[in-house]
């Protein structure tokens, strides 16, 4: 059978034919497109790498952005209720030293009205003993010279002190 | 719309009927001549016939023969003259029907050196070309665009080149795979683009080169260099010396065997290919040929069978589109099968 007998001839163009192809190809072929896959594909499973990377990275931010929001406004709630409590003791001690003060206002003006008073009445002993003297020595000179012009005068003169 | 097209379908092969029941004087159609000429070598690219008119595309002619020395002519010499600078067709009923022979001292018919630019040689160089163009288009545009990915016929030969490699010559040879792979990937590419091409009937078509052994041969020598120039000392080893028990050895009958494998292996690989695609040639233009072994049965019963035939030769188109990737793909497997049992390791 022919058929199952290889030509030479055709033998020798298909070596010739597919080896060159073969070389070619091994050469600038098959190597450039499936490293360049193959490049490719490991660029691609390292993007997808970062990319969760960077997922979680922001996620991470996110959970320390909370958490430095929340700080801060404990913070804030810290700092009022500080802020109150100052005010508050602030207008308490305000009041205490007021208390005080006006005691000490009230204690000093009775003081003073003590002493005024002690005043007055000092000047008034003084005065009710220069009056008695007046008073001694007018009723003495009008004794000296009448008896119901005396009494008259004592009268008159008591009077005057009440008057006084 | 699908009945009305079977319609007119049908009313075109009663008419073909008709028109070669009426022709009935024609010459009977020889198929085995038809399919032996189509899926052997020529010296010539016939391409049609119409009437007594050969269209042909004429081939160069080497040959080197020992009476009449190295001589380059085209084949359409040979239909003008019976033979040429001494060179002719060998005899019909002879040995070398349809070859070119030369007639030494005795007047005996001899085979010359011939390396001829055949039918099939041509259409190897012209897969070969159009394989090297495809492949070296797709890698310039990948150095162009290092980081993209390609998109429709580039992304479909991608899907192609990378499922080849990655699921194929990958697990069957193991960790350094990338020595044989642009081999296997040639190979491959190869046979899937001349099986593609052996299916296009016109001409840069229609050569049946896979379907050749000469071609299958050197397919397989080269997967018979890849396997044994390259194979551990353990594979030689399983070979000469195997694991069995020494009286198997003292007579060497288990090395004789297995010495034996070697060659048996790529020769499998080669008849296989050559017959799967031969078959389907041969197959697709049998059917063909129906419409014309039909043809004087009557017009009823060409109709019939015209219709009958171009149903079942587009169904054998369409299984041999898948045959040529499959026996692509089998020899390639085949082939990483083969160069993976030459890469073993001492195993403990």
């Amino acid at each position: 059978m022919s058929l199952l007998m290889p030509e030479t001839g055709l033998v020798f163009w298909m070596l010739l034919a597919f080896g060159i192809v073969f070389f070619i190809l091994a050469k600038f072929g098959w190597p450039i497109i499936t490293g360049m896959v193959e490049k490719r594909s490991v660029f691609i499973n390292d993007s997808v790498k970062a990319a969760e990377e960077a997922n979680k990275q922001l996620e991470n931010i996110k959970i320390e952005t909370a958490a430095i929001l929340a700080n801060a406004q404990q913070e804030q709630m810290k700092i009022l209720n500080e802020a109150s409590e100052l005010r508050n003791q602030i207008i308490q001690e305000a009041k205490e030293n007021a208390i005080v003060e006006s005691q000490k206002i009230i204690e000093n003006a009775k003081r003073q009205i003590q002493l005024e008073k002690e005043k007055s009445l000092e000047a008034m002993k003084n005065q009710i003993a220069e009056l008695s003297l007046d008073i001694v020595e007018k009723v003495l000179r009008a004794d000296l010279q009448k008896d119901k012009s005396q009494s008259e005068m004592i009268e008159k003169l008591l009077n005057e002190i009440t008057l006084n | 719309m699908n009945k009305k097209f079977f319609t007119i379908l049908l009313l075109l092969f009663v008419c073909l009927g008709l028109w070669a029941n009426e022709k009935e004087s024609t010459p009977k159609v020889d198929v085995k001549s038809v399919i032996f000429d189509h899926i052997s070598d020529a010296y010539e690219w016939h391409i049609t016939t119409i009437g007594e008119k050969h269209i042909t595309i004429p081939l160069p002619i080497i040959v080197y023969g020992e009476t009449n020395g190295f001589k380059v002519f085209m084949s359409s010499q040979l239909h003008h003259h019976d033979s040429y600078c001494g060179y002719q067709y060998g005899a019909k009923e002879g040995k070398y029907a349809g070859k070119i022979v030369e007639l030494n001292a005795r007047g005996e018919e001899v085979r010359p050196w011939d390396f001829s630019l055949t039918k099939n040689a041509v259409a190897i160089i012209i897969n070969c070309i159009l394989l090297a163009v495809v492949i070296l288009w797709v890698a310039s545009w990948y150095k162009k665009k290092p980081m993209e990915a390609p998109k429709g016929f580039r992304g479909a030969l991608e899907m192609l080149i990378m499922s080849i490699q990655d699921d194929l010559i990958k697990p069957c040879i193991g960790k350094d795979y990338r020595k044989y792979s642009p081999y296997l990937l040639t190979a491959f590419f190869f046979i899937f683009f001349n099986n593609l091409m052996g299916l296009i009937p016109l001409f840069p078509g229609g050569a049946n080169t896979t379907g050749n052994i000469a071609v299958t041969l050197v397919l397989a020598l080269f997967t018979f260099f890849a396997v044994n120039i390259f194979g551990t000392k353990e594979y030689w080893k399983e070979i000469l010396w195997p694991d069995v028990p020494i009286w198997m050895k003292a007579i060497p009958l288990m090395p004789i065997i297995e010495l034996f494998g070697i060659f048996t292996k790529p020769f499998a690989l080669m008849i296989r290919l050559f017959a799967n695609i031969m078959a389907g040639h041969s197959i697709v233009l049998g059917l063909t040929c129906l419409v014309f072994i039909t043809a004087s049965m009557g017009a009823a019963v060409c109709a019939g069978m015209t219709f009958v035939s171009v149903f079942f030769t587009i169904f054998m188109d369409c299984l041999e589109l898948l045959v040529a990737y499959i026996q692509a793909y089998v020899f390639t497997m085949l082939s990483s099968v083969f160069i993976g049992l030459s890469k073993v390791e001492h195993h403990s």
